[in-house]
């Protein structure tokens, strides 16, 4: 069903147009401690842009930058982010997630520490949801298209 | 907060979730849905609920209807009943 899109104008758009919406993405997810936005509009932002390069340039252009299994192991790189700042804490003799603690590594004070905190945790949830939201498109999209395709047999 | 665009936003989600329900053609359904998702957002930002308006737009207004795209074209495009 996704093939490669013969239009220029097509083409030449979603070629200007993905790397705005990378930054923008990268914008909400660095703000979104104090502004409207975070983690999981950042990242359904950034699986935007891999949708509209999908569509635009095919499915095995974008393969070459995002493979499924990249994907997958963004995805679990995303969750280890959130999970091992929280242990961190832990660690250090807070509770979960009280980032103030992260101030014993980091030469700061606990208040910028906390601000710190929650951008690391930001960005984990940014990028599973990218992840997993760019899985669920290509499952969507390219169920019973590769019957040939050896994950499913092996 | 002005009312009588609360109501004319009120009134254009009631007829969008109306019409996707009762539309034959399922493609247009989910641009009808997408339709309702972005008036959705738009009457969030209207009651200053910026940060839940933000998420309706990327999330229901975006990546949902190319996912009820992709669902769509797996199916027949009419409805039966």
């Amino acid at each position: 069903m996704i093939r490669d899109s013969q239009d220029v104008i097509v083409k030449t758009l979603s070629r200007l147009l993905v790397p705005f919406m990378v930054i923008y993405a990268l914008y909400v997810i660095m703000h979104g401690h104090h502004s409207p936005g975070g983690g999981f509009q950042g990242g359904v932002i950034l699986a935007a842009g891999f949708v509209l390069l999908v569509v635009s340039h095919g499915l095995e252009q974008t393969r070459k930058r995002l493979s499924e299994k990249a994907a997958g192991v963004l995805s679990s790189i995303g969750v280890f982010i959130y999970a091992g700042i929280g242990a961190l804490c832990l660690i250090l003799g807070g509770n979960y997630l009280d980032y103030g603690k992260l101030s014993k590594l980091l030469p700061v004070v606990p208040a910028e520490a906390r601000s710190l905190g929650i951008l690391g945790v930001e960005i984990g949830v940014a990028l599973a949801v990218m992840a997993v939201m760019f899985t669920i498109f290509l499952v969507i999209f390219t169920v019973g298209e590769f019957p040939e395709d050896d994950r499913s047999e092996k | 907060m002005i009312l009588p665009l609360d109501f004319i936003l009120i009134l254009f989600v009631f007829i969008c979730a109306v019409a996707a329900i009762t539309i034959k053609d399922l493609l247009s359904a989910v641009v009808i849905l997408g339709a309702y998702s972005f008036l959705m957002c738009l009457l969030w930002t209207e009651m200053a609920a910026i940060d839940v308006a933000f998420t309706e737009a990327s999330v229901s207004a975006s990546i949902g209807t190319v996912l009820m795209i992709g669902c769509v074209a797996k199916t027949k495009r009419r409805s039966k009943d």
